[in-house]
Order: structure tokens, then sequence, then C-alpha cells
């Protein structure tokens, strides 16, 4: 279990200090696929780099089985790092090295005998599917094939955490989802907990139980990845989660009624919602912008709907609405004047 | 004693005698006085430049401003020192070490002080080149600072400085030359002493033809030598 208290980590640049970090607090089980989420600069890479010490927090603590990470000293920190181990966008590989000698490497760094690190090597070659290309160098290998070289480089210590740093971002949607599916066998068969950064909304959907927002280094959402997904509370979740619907949420709305109909996945897809609203209630709200997906049949996702006309119109929408079962409506009040857009 | 006079027959066949006896010998001698003084150069320089990198307030491994500031000082200071004074300014430490100032052997010690803060800026350079992204990964596995520098960095960066080194032997060899100027054996010694103060000007061409075709073989082999190790090229 890997637990984060109150985790600060501020630096200091030449712009002055920077707030990278703040009051984070985050668990994370064993046997987990955690998802960590931000835009560029929200402190992801910053965060996980304190999971492992490679950064060293401010302020708070970084527990890992119930040890204080922070009070380790070099050589414990050399050893916890084989126990929690990281890939990366850039795979970072050695160049100079065949695939075989940089899944050996981190076995030779514990100082384990060559010919046993190279049993382990070519048993991890077996298992990322690359057993051909153990003298081959990275520069012989595709982009989704080195990072299959970095995650058997990431296992040869018997690691109980996997990071993974953006790891499938400098990769093509086929690639990525194949190296997802790789790390999720790793998590099944080899019960590692992982945890995953990223920016891409579609990497945490597709393998992760549990997800974190980050903003500007502070949590603002966090919960199990279904939830949080199907009803973001923040505009910065919303921002991430439908990025399609950034320009939707700024426009204005005409009449200064607008609602927000939340589908979480427990309302049918072909459920002709809107149309038969329209027609009952005689009004006719027009679509803002919608952003939903179908996952088993089910509606996922939200829409934006302008109400023309008076108050009571829009009352009674809201109570139409309100009647369905298994949605949730929201009035929205940040678009109705130029003062409440901030 | 004009110019032309110098390329008579005679002259020819005297510098033509002089290519077959004088110039083996001349040639293993600069070529003796180049690689051994490379070598210390190395020694001294290889170390050094590794602290330059790993040593700097961000390094893997930092040291105190102070000792760094020193080392790159000095690095400076016997960097912009000619080498032709160089050479008159360590003669004592030359005798302490060598027991004489004179000759090939003696030449070797101001070749080696001049090269190695020369190499030990390329070494820097070559170690700067290293992807921080992949000495980040080998931290994050758990290595020492010295692992680091020994299964990453250096292995890394070998093609760069096969490339560098290649360069630093081919500028000692430049010096080499020089040191004929004050006793030192080899190439330029021949060229200074017999082909310019004795006006055998076929003998001074010679030499210099000479210096460039060992420098030429150099270069070309180091070069082939950097593309051969280097991994990152696909098409090889």
């Amino acid at each position: 279990m890997i637990e984060l208290r109150n985790l600060s980590k501020h630096f200091t640049t030449l712009d002055g200090p920077v707030d990278a970090l703040r009051h984070i607090n985050l668990t994370i089980h064993d046997g987990d696929i955690y998802g960590i989420i931000g835009m560029s600069g929200a402190g992801k890479s910053t965060l996980v780099r304190c999971i492992n010490m490679l950064e060293r927090p401010t302020e708070g603590t970084v527990l890992l089985d119930g040890q204080d990470l922070g009070t380790l000293k070099e050589k414990q920190l050399r050893e916890m790092r084989r126990k929690v181990t990281m890939i990366f966008q850039s795979f970072n590989l050695l160049m100079q090295r065949t695939c075989l000698q940089n899944i050996m490497l981190p076995l030779k760094l514990a100082g384990v005998p060559d010919a046993e690190a190279k049993k382990k090597a070519r048993e991890l070659l077996e298992l990322v599917d690359l057993p051909d290309k153990a003298n081959s160098y990275p520069a012989q290998l595709s982009g989704g094939q080195q990072q299959r070289i970095a995650i058997a480089r990431a296992l040869a210590t018997e690691p109980s955490v996997l990071l993974c740093d953006e790891a499938t971002s400098a990769l093509d949607p086929k690639t990525t989802h194949a190296i997802l599916e790789l790390i999720r066998d790793i998590n099944r068969k080899m019960k590692i907990t992982v945890i995953v950064i990223t920016h891409q909304m579609s990497v945490v959907q597709e393998i992760c139980s549990k997800v974190a927002i980050l903003e500007n280094g502070e949590v603002v959402e966090e919960g199990e990845v279904s939830e949080v997904f199907s009803n973001p509370k923040t505009r910065a979740s919303r921002n991430l989660i439908y990025p399609e619907m950034a320009d939707n949420e700024n426009l204005l709305s005409d009449s200064g009624q607008r609602i927000r109909i939340i589908f979480n996945g427990k309302q049918p897809s072909q459920e002709p919602l809107i149309a038969k609203m329209a027609v009952q209630t005689g009004i006719l709200p027009s679509i803002v912008g919608a952003s939903t997906r179908t996952v088993g049949g089910n509606a996922y996702g939200y829409m934006l709907l302008d109400v023309p006309g008076s108050p009571e119109d829009m009352a009674k929408i809201v109570s139409y609405l309100n009647a369905i079962p298994d949605i949730i409506v929201q009035v929205e009040a940040e678009y109705t004047g130029e003062g409440a857009r901030a | 004693m004009n110019f032309t006079s110098a390329f008579t027959p005679e002259r020819l066949q005297e510098a033509w005698t002089c290519l077959l006896n004088e110039f083996p010998f001349a040639v293993w001698e600069t070529v003796y006085s180049t690689l051994v003084a490379t070598f210390f150069a190395i020694l001294l320089g290889l170390p050094l430049g590794i602290i330059l990198v790993t040593g700097e307030k961000k390094g893997i491994r930092p040291l105190p401003g102070p000792l760094m500031s020193f080392l790159n000082v000095l690095i400076n200071l016997l960097r912009s020192v000619p080498f032709i004074i160089l050479m008159v300014m360590v003669i004592p430490l030359t005798r302490v070490i060598v027991g004489t100032s004179v000759g090939t052997v003696a030449s070797i010690v101001p070749l080696a002080i001049a090269a190695f803060p020369f190499i030990a800026r390329l070494v820097e350079s070559s170690l700067r080149e290293v992807n921080p992204n992949i000495i980040e990964t080998a931290q994050a596995m758990g290595a020492t600072p010295m692992q680091v520098i020994c299964r990453v960095m250096l292995p890394e960066s070998v093609p760069s400085l096969i490339t560098n080194f290649t360069l630093a032997i081919t500028t000692i060899m430049g010096y080499t030359a020089m040191s004929g100027a004050v006793g030192g054996g080899g190439l330029g010694k021949l060229a200074l002493a017999y082909g310019y103060q004795r006006y055998r000007y076929a003998v001074l061409y010679l030499a210099v033809i000479v210096l460039v075709l060992i420098t030429q073989v150099i270069q070309s082999f180091g070069t082939w030598l950097a593309r051969k190790t280097d991994k990152r090229l696909k098409n090889k």
C-alpha cells in the first residue's frame, strides 16, 4: 500500500517559487491500477517522482507499506527503488547496449551474477513477447517494442510497484492498446501495483480501477473511475474527461437558463430522451454540446441544454427531467451572466 | 641561398636519402611521443572530465562549489598558456620526472600537461551529451553514482569519446612538432633543425607531408571506429 500524506513540493526557479504539489493525500492499495490524470504542468511527473524519492517532497510523507520513505538512508533508498520501478514516455533505454543487456542492467546494478541475470532477462523477453530481440539494439526497434523492453527491464528486480510516467504518450493508439494490455496482464499475473500517470483520458478508461485528477498541483477529484468519469465535478475534470466539450462549456447562454444532464451509465443509450421531453413539454431546448459514449449499451457522459423562454419553462423542464430515473440534472448557475463566468 | 635552389636535383636526391634514412625513426618518435602523451593525458583528463560533469550542483554527485571553481579555473589557466611557453615553464618538472629536459621522452611531460585539461573539457562535452533521462532512469533503478558513471554515462558516450579522443590525438601530434623547437624528437625536429635551419626545404616539405598523412590516417580510423561503435545508427 502506498500512502501519500499531505505531500507538498516547492521549487525555486528563476521566476520565483513554484508550488508543484500542494497537500496531496492519496491511498493506493495493493493490486490497484491507479491513474493520475492531469494536463501538462499539473504536477503529475513531480508527484510520481516523489513516490520513488527521485524528488524529495518539501512537506509531507510517502509511506510504502507503512514505511516512511523520507527517512531512508541512501543505501535503503536504492534497495527500495528495486521494488518500486519505473517506465517512461521516452523509454530511456541505453542506446549503446543490446536489449538483453538493457534488461540485465538493474540486476547487474544489484550485484546479480552474469549468468543468473542473463537467464532472468531471457525469461522477461519471453514475457514481453520479444524473445528474438535479445541481441538487437534499441534503435532497431519500434517505439512499442522499445517500451516492451523497458517494461521487461522494470520487472527484472521483481518489483511490487510499477510507476508508468506517460508510458504510452509517444505511441500510436493501436500500440498504446497493446502496451496497456501488457501492463494489465502484469498487474494481474504478478500482483504488481501499477500507478499510471497520463494526460490521456482513454488510458485511464482502459486500464485503471481508480483515478485521481490533478490540477495545479492539487487533487481535485478522486475515486472509482466509473464514478469520477460519469460525473466529473470540477471544470478541470470535465475538460480532461471531455476535452471536446471545453469550447462549448464557455459559450454563453442566450436565455441564461442552462441545464447539465449527466448520464452515468444507467440510462439505455437508444432512449430518445430529449426528443420525448420536447414533445411532452412543448418546450424546445437547444443542445449546446454533448459528449456521451456508449459502454455496454448504456450512455455515459453529459449534455448541455439551453432552455428558452421564462423561468417557468425552465422549472417545467427541470421537474420533467428530475422525474426520469438514473440521470442527474444540474442547473448551471455559472452561465447566467458575464459576472458569473469567472 | 634562395628558395628555388632548394629544389635542385641534388637537393631532391639528398631529401630522398633523408627520407629513407632519417624519416622512419622520426615518424616512430612522433607517433610514440603522441601516443604516450595522449595516454597520460587521458589518465588525468578522463577522471577530471567526469568530475566536471558529475560534481556540479545539479550533477549526480555534487562536490563543494569552491572545489569545482578551482578545477575550472585550473583547467582554463593551463589551456590558456601557449604550448611553446608551457614547454619551457615545465622544464624543472620534466627534469624531476624524466631526469633530463631534452629528447623525445622528456617532451612527453609538457605534452601530457598541455593535453590533459583539453581532454578533460572534451570528456566533459561528451558526457553532457548523454541523455539526462537515461541517467535519471539509472537512478530510479537504484544505481550508485559510481554505477551511473561506469555503467551508463561512459558506455553511452563511447562513440562521442572516440571522436573527441581522435581530435585530441591529432592536436597533440601538432604539439609534438612544436616540441622539436626545444629538444623534442620526431618529424618536427627533422623539419625545423634539418629542413628549415639548414635550408633543406625539400626535407621540410616532406616532413610536413608525412605529418599530414599520419593525421589523415588517425582521423579516418577514429571516424570509422566511432561510427562502428555507435549503435544508434540503424543502417550499417
